[in-house]
């Protein structure tokens, strides 16, 4: 049986430093009505926002310099992750390449990759999609269909993708796709494949969600080429990377953040001598929210430490989801508002912004029943 | 305490102090392990509520140096940190050990606040109400010392007290642990002294002792579950190979993971004393996933589980006691709410990255 491991972890000298100076840059950008904190998540994105990031050194932290990176350590970027979500910052458009499409180029891609690519995401000024899912593969992911034949020089890619977040503004996309037929072993033969947005043979189709909202797309390959020096990692060794970087995408704060602007709106709305009701609803999500945030730092400081915690961030990911999802459902309850459909900012619109967005909480980055399957592996059960 | 293990707790004089304190833990829950394996059963655990004092079971824990374990290496004892104290104590709920340990803790460190000697002998704490009484005092008829924390006009005191008490009346907890009520007729007292905050203090110690107690039951409440899922076979296979039991394993490990980081916050945190914001999160967190990690448990269980020749109720029936002591889920999470309501929005994440 796996021993699940929380090790706690000591914030680096530098943290509270770094703390403050990101603290400080985020409310000079409210203060400069640069944006509305309420209205953001990870999931908004603000182009301009993200070179200034970029500027400031806030992405690509933890890469070696000759990238653009900034060398600094995997808990030092932890506290910028989530002062930048604490503080509801449109981190959306650098998130994902941030998060770990860099990291999948830093450890497996080719040089020319690298030097081509790192350097232009630390700037905070490429942006990536996930290319994973598919109509026909979700959750299966080894089901995968889309296919990758050999091209003069390259790959040819075939096939399409959905669910894939901003894919209208990404530059790159990092597509998983079959370079072998499927044999009794499933997860052989995938392969991840850096795709150029801007080549021919790539169709965008907006998919809009419960909100109304325009994120996610699908994405259709016809004959796209690829060059060799874009393949990530082996050619067939794709399932082994995908798992592990699933460890950097499950692990964050992002995970137990994303309606921590309701939280703090309504904190505000109950106001300074709440009821017995709303004192204890408003602690009992303290005491959960301070032992995510205890949890998932320690999964910081083990992927410092070069560890594969991929099932303490399943299991990270699964708690904080939860929480996420009370959120709204614990204040709705407490306070007389009725959501409403808008983008003002009123609280009422806030309510009902995060109660659309929240069924999407437990099923983006594995479901919650993958996750506690993955759980239950590790618990020797499967 | 004999030689060995005098070696076993003596401070060393390595160059890395936290390896050396994680070492050292790591050597007492290995001894805590063993001697629990021993001696710790079910049988006795099952005598003990039938109110036989396990006394072999006392010196043997004696022995090892965890009843005087927070008392100095110069007044007799092991001189270990509250926070090795804490894991020690963690790991001997786990093993579901039915004697006033925690008690024996929390006493010592409240003689020693108030600056009075520790008596050796079997320890246990009390509130001493205005009427003077003393309710639900754990194992109070067995122990020789009762340390009692009463509010006075000019501050709260700490006294130390000897003697046969009056019962007023038996009671037990859910787990069968003995809570008498007692009055203070019949005990003499030893020492005495003020100690400004002394209640709080003992909440707060308490609150501290039963998330390490509930953590540490939560756990084996998992391991037991998972052995159980893994040998019980129905419909041709065991049920641990069921999807719909293999979710309820995972989030029974997602409770007994919260619980433990929840209450090794407050250990790490709590280095001469209880660290109060940390404490009040650690009892909210614990307190609400004992009763979630119980449930599953039986569960998971079922029907066997629920009966007493079974004996996952040896830990399941600790976590539904040790939740509501010392103050349940509800009362600690209000008094955190409260805290953030008065001191507003914008305080608050900049409090959560300041613990």
């Amino acid at each position: 049986m796996h021993q699940f491991k929380f090790d706690p972890v000591r914030l680096p000298e530098s943290a509270g430093a770094l703390r403050r100076e990101v603290r400080a840059f985020i409310a000079a950008q409210v203060a400069a009505r640069r944006f509305d904190p309420r209205l953001n998540s990870w999931g908004s994105r603000d182009d301009e926002f993200s070179r200034e990031c970029g500027r400031r050194g806030y992405i690509g932290m933890c890469w070696p310099k000759c990238y653009g990176g900034h060398e600094r350590s995997a808990l030092e970027r932890y506290v910028v992750v989530e002062e930048m979500l604490a503080g509801g910052a449109p981190v959306g458009a650098h998130w994902v390449a941030d998060r770990q499409s860099g990291n999948q180029i830093l450890r497996h891609g080719s040089e020319r990759a690298r030097q081509l690519i790192l350097p232009r995401i630390a700037a905070g000024e490429c942006y990536f999609s996930i290319g994973m899912s598919e109509p026909d593969s979700g959750s299966d992911l080894a089901a995968v269909r889309t296919k990758a034949v050999r091209a003069e020089g390259g790959w040819s890619i075939t096939g399409t993708k959905v669910w894939t977040s901003f894919a209208h503004h990404a530059h790159y996309l990092i597509a998983l796709a079959r370079t072998e037929a499927k044999d009794a072993n499933r997860h052989a033969g995938l392969t991840q494949f850096i795709v150029d947005m801007s080549r021919p043979g790539i169709g965008v189709r907006p998919i809009y969600n419960l909100y109304g909202g325009h994120d996610f797309n699908e994405v259709v390959f016809d004959n796209c080429f690829v060059e060799d020096d874009m393949v990530v990692g082996e050619v067939g060794g794709g399932w082994g990377m995908v798992t592990r970087e699933l460890a950097f995408e499950r692990s964050g704060p992002d995970r137990f953040m994303s309606t921590f602007q309701l939280l703090l709106e309504s904190i505000s709305k109950v106001g300074g001598d709440p009821d017995e009701c709303a004192a204890t609803e408003i602690g009992r999500l303290c005491a959960h929210l301070a032992t995510l945030r205890r949890m998932s730092s320690s999964i910081a400081g083990a992927l410092d430490r070069g560890a594969n915690p991929a099932l303490e961030a399943a299991l990270v990911k699964d708690l904080g989801t939860s929480f996420e999802r009370e959120v709204p459902e614990v204040f709705r309850r407490l306070l007389p508002v009725e959501p409403t459909l808008g983008k003002e900012a009123s609280y009422g619109e806030l309510l009902g912004m995060t109660v659309l967005h929240a069924p999407s909480f437990t099923l983006r980055g594995g479901t919650r029943e993958i996750l506690r399957g993955m759980i239950a592996r590790g618990l020797g059960l499967r | 305490m004999n030689q060995a293990n005098q070696s076993t707790l003596a401070a060393g004089s390595s160059t890395d102090p936290a390896a050396e304190a994680a070492a050292l833990d790591a050597m007492f829950v290995d001894t805590i392990d063993r001697l629990c394996a021993d001696q710790a059963n079910r049988a006795l655990r099952e005598q003990a509520e039938d109110g036989v004092w396990p006394a072999a079971l006392w010196a043997a824990f004696d022995e090892i140096g965890l009843v005087r374990c927070l008392v100095s290496e110069a007044a007799g004892g092991a001189g270990i940190s509250l926070c090795s104290a804490l894991r020690a104590l963690k790991r001997t709920a786990y093993h579901a050990v039915p004697l006033p340990l925690a008690e024996s803790m929390m006493a010592t460190r409240l003689l020693q606040a108030a600056g009075l000697e520790v008596p050796e002998g079997v320890l246990t704490v009390a509130r001493l109400d205005p009427e003077g009484a003393m309710p639900r005092v754990a194992w109070g008829e067995r122990a020789g010392f009762i340390v009692t924390v009463g509010a006075g006009g000019d501050g709260d005191t700490v006294s130390l007290l000897s003697g046969r008490a009056t019962l007023i009346r038996q009671e037990k907890n859910l787990a069968g642990e003995p809570r008498p009520t007692l009055g203070r007729a019949g005990l003499q007292q030893v020492a005495h002294a003020q100690l400004g905050g002394a209640a709080n203090l003992l909440e707060l110690y308490g609150a501290l002792a039963r998330s390490a107690q509930m953590a540490g039951a939560l756990e084996r409440a998992l391991h037991l579950s998972l052995e159980y899922a893994n040998e019980r076979v129905q419909f041709g296979r065991p049920i641990g190979k069921f999807q719909a039991v293999q979710h309820l394993l995972a989030v029974q490990a997602s409770h007994a993971a919260a619980a433990s980081a929840a209450c090794d916050a407050a250990i790490d945190a709590s280095l001469d004393a209880p660290e109060s914001f940390l404490v009040a999160l650690a009892k909210a967190r614990t307190s609400e996933a004992a009763g979630q990690g119980a449930d599953i448990a039986h569960q998971v269980h079922g029907a066997m589980g629920f009966t007493r020749e079974h004996s996952l109720h040896h830990v399941t029936r600790r976590l539904y006691a040790w939740r509501d002591e010392y103050g349940g889920e509800a009362y600690w999470q209000q008094r955190i709410g409260r805290l953030i309501c008065a001191q507003g929005a914008d305080a608050f994440w900049p409090m959560l990255t300041g613990l």
